[in-house]
């Protein structure tokens, strides 16, 4: 038998569900834009697409600081309480 | 070997550490036992033990009704085989696992303790000192009303040294200090089943990086500990993407993976350290598509004392710091936290640094001030500066005999990193071998002077780092009217982006460029940290 220590940092994998999907999109929509090149292009496009779509929504845009770093606690905090649904542009 | 045969200490009133021992009949036994007590730690192929032996015994079968004398043997086999010769009686305590000898703190055998009813200590000596012995057994006499046992006293020597104890032994004392109840080591221990390869087992856990490792057994992690003053539950930083707090025990099981002596420990920390840095932003160097892995430089006076490779083929393989270092921290990056190929680490292509780079700069070799002088730190401090960077590019110069010649050439291979087109460069690190090293100085050239040559050679007018029908690459049609057509762009946003170091072998005039990422704020910044050593 041999022993050895354990190299990570041990924690047990968080199981986490998806929240359940609503039948139909109302409230606010957040358009984030990670700051790559051209991902305001695609953002643009969607606004106007989802604003004929479904003129009953509100859009809210946000952008990323810098796409090569996490977005700041404080900016997905203002997502989460400002919004129902999240479009990201992630990469380029 | 242990010379102490006439260590005595009769002063000493400590109080032995308790233990429960089965004899070699199965019975347990339990020390203190509630009488004075007699131990005698014994191996048996230590001839003083076995001097002693009829002694010892003597002592039992004198004394045995008033106190305890227990005798405690190292081995197994060896106790059965002390118990024939000497037709013991009263079988021997097995300590085979040595766990009482260590908490005993023994260093020497024949080990003589007496000790009272609490367990506390009367008097010890190790060894065969005879005048120690007839000191013992008249102690023992005063104390039990118990006449001497007779003694052939004149048959033994006045002195004989002991035995080094088997819980010294250097392999079997760093388990012992790994298991013992104060053992630093905190991290949760994994059992390799018997039937399995514990080098495929790390492989299927997924905690190599492809190549196999060194498995981090306690002892292993122990010495690797001793390589460092800092407590080994102390935080040295917060390991991204899993923001996993990396211990500096955690490193160390990394770093023995790695294939690292201890004494490159402190290295590996200060590495971690930097990289965990906001400034240096390993999240974002995992999660490109791009190149980068930490780069690592190793500056001042730790080079020479753990041995790293600056001269030949330095950024090379074949020098076991450099080789192990930069693997130990790229193995916390992964099991620590988390970044590994294919899940955050997104690079495209990745590069064969990214298994380990890391080298020393030959500060030495040149009138130039070395990179962490150029950072900030003393000249006699040991610092390891980070750098997100990508595989090394080599380029040539065999002919420039003159420093401006040469500067140019930099300038004019350095223009194309990343893409002849990619201008308002970042950061880039620019490796100077000891030829090159020689042309800059025949003519006196600072490195600020080389960078300003460098960056004169690389000037090109917007219009042609412009987007265009023969090359979609470059500034878009708008970005580069607003600058003027006729501008004149040099590649780098600034001078000092231009990292010089010097390293190599004194023959060849080859240098080799390493090139950065999003460089700044907005990406990763060169990042240094003195060696705690």
């Amino acid at each position: 038998m041999t022993t050895i220590l354990d190299p990570t940092d041990e924690r047990v994998p968080v199981q986490r569900s998806l929240t359940r999907r609503p039948e139909a999109i109302t409230g606010t929509v957040a358009l984030l834009d990670i700051s790559k090149p051209r991902g305001n292009v695609l953002i643009d496009r969607l606004q106007e697409r989802l604003s004929e779509r479904l003129p009953g929504i509100t859009i809210r845009r946000y952008a990323k600081p810098t796409f090569a770093k996490p977005a700041p606690d404080a900016l997905r905090r203002r997502i989460a309480e400002e919004s129902d649904f999240v479009i990201e542009a992630l990469a380029d | 070997m242990s010379d102490t045969g006439a260590a005595v200490n009769t002063a000493t009133r400590r109080t032995l550490p308790r233990f429960t021992l089965k004899d070699s009949a199965g019975e347990q036994r339990t020390f203190p036992t509630g009488r004075h007590s007699l131990l005698a730690f014994v191996k048996e192929d230590c001839p003083t033990c076995v001097l002693s032996m009829p002694v010892i015994e003597a002592a039992r079968r004198a004394y045995g009704d008033a106190l305890d004398v227990w005798i405690i043997g190292q081995e197994s086999e060896g106790n059965d085989r002390l118990e024939q010769q000497f037709g013991l009686d009263d079988p021997i305590l097995d300590d085979s696992a040595l766990k009482v000898s260590f908490a005993f703190d023994l260093d020497t055998v024949p080990a003589i303790i007496l000790a009272n009813a609490n367990g506390n200590e009367l008097r010890n000596f190790v060894g065969f000192p005879k005048a120690d012995w007839l000191d013992l057994f008249r102690e023992l006499s005063s104390l039990t009303g118990i006449t001497a046992p007779a003694v052939d006293w004149q048959s033994y020597p006045e002195l004989r040294p002991g035995c080094g104890s088997r819980s010294v032994e250097p392999e079997i004392a760093d388990r012992l200090a790994a298991e013992a109840e104060n053992s630093p080591l905190r991290a949760r221990k994994i059992e390799i089943g018997p039937s399995d390869d514990p080098f495929e087992f790390m492989f299927d856990q997924g905690l190599t990086d492809g190549l196999p490792v060194v498995l981090p057994t306690p002892e292993r992690v122990l010495r690797m500990l001793a390589g460092t003053r800092r407590d080994p539950q102390s935080v040295v930083g917060i390991v991204p993407p899993n923001m996993a707090p990396a211990t500096v025990e955690k490193i160390a099981i990394n770093a023995v993976m790695a294939g690292c002596k201890p004494a490159y420990l402190p290295v590996v920390i200060a590495a971690v350290e930097a990289v965990c840095t906001d400034e240096f932003n390993m999240h974002g160097v995992l999660a490109t598509t791009h190149f980068p892995g930490p780069v690592l430089i190793v500056n001042g006076p730790i080079r020479d004392r753990i041995g790293m490779n600056y001269r030949i083929n330095a950024l090379g393989q074949g020098n076991r710091a450099n080789s192990t270092i930069g693997r130990a921290l790229q193995l916390v990056v992964r099991n620590l936290g988390g970044g590994r190929p294919g899940e955050v680490d997104r690079a495209v292509l990745g590069q064969p640094g990214k298994l380990s780079f890391c080298f020393a700069e030959y500060e030495e070799r040149s009138n130039w001030e070395p990179l962490h002088v150029e950072l900030g730190f003393r000249k006699d401090e040991s610092v390891v500066t980070v750098f997100a960077g990508a595989s090394p590019t080599g380029f040539v110069d065999q002919l420039s005999r003159g420093a401006k010649s040469l500067a140019t050439s930099y300038g004019l291979e350095l223009a194309s990193a990343g893409h002849p087109k990619q201008y308002n460069y970042g950061e880039i690190v620019v490796v100077v071998p000891p030829e090159h090293v020689d042309t800059f100085a025949k003519d006196g050239w600072t490195k600020a002077q080389v960078r300003e040559q460098i960056q004169k050679a690389t000037l090109r007018p917007v219009r042609e780092l412009m987007q265009d029908d023969s090359c979609a690459e470059g500034l878009a049609r708008g970005q580069a009217e607003k600058l003027g057509l006729d501008t004149m762009l040099p590649k780098f946003r600034a001078n000092d982006n231009i990292k010089l170091v010097v390293a190599g072998g004194e023959a060849g005039k080859f240098g080799v460029y390493i090139q950065g990422w999003v460089s700044g704020p907005m990406g990763s910044i060169i990042t240094s940290r003195r060696i705690e050593e």
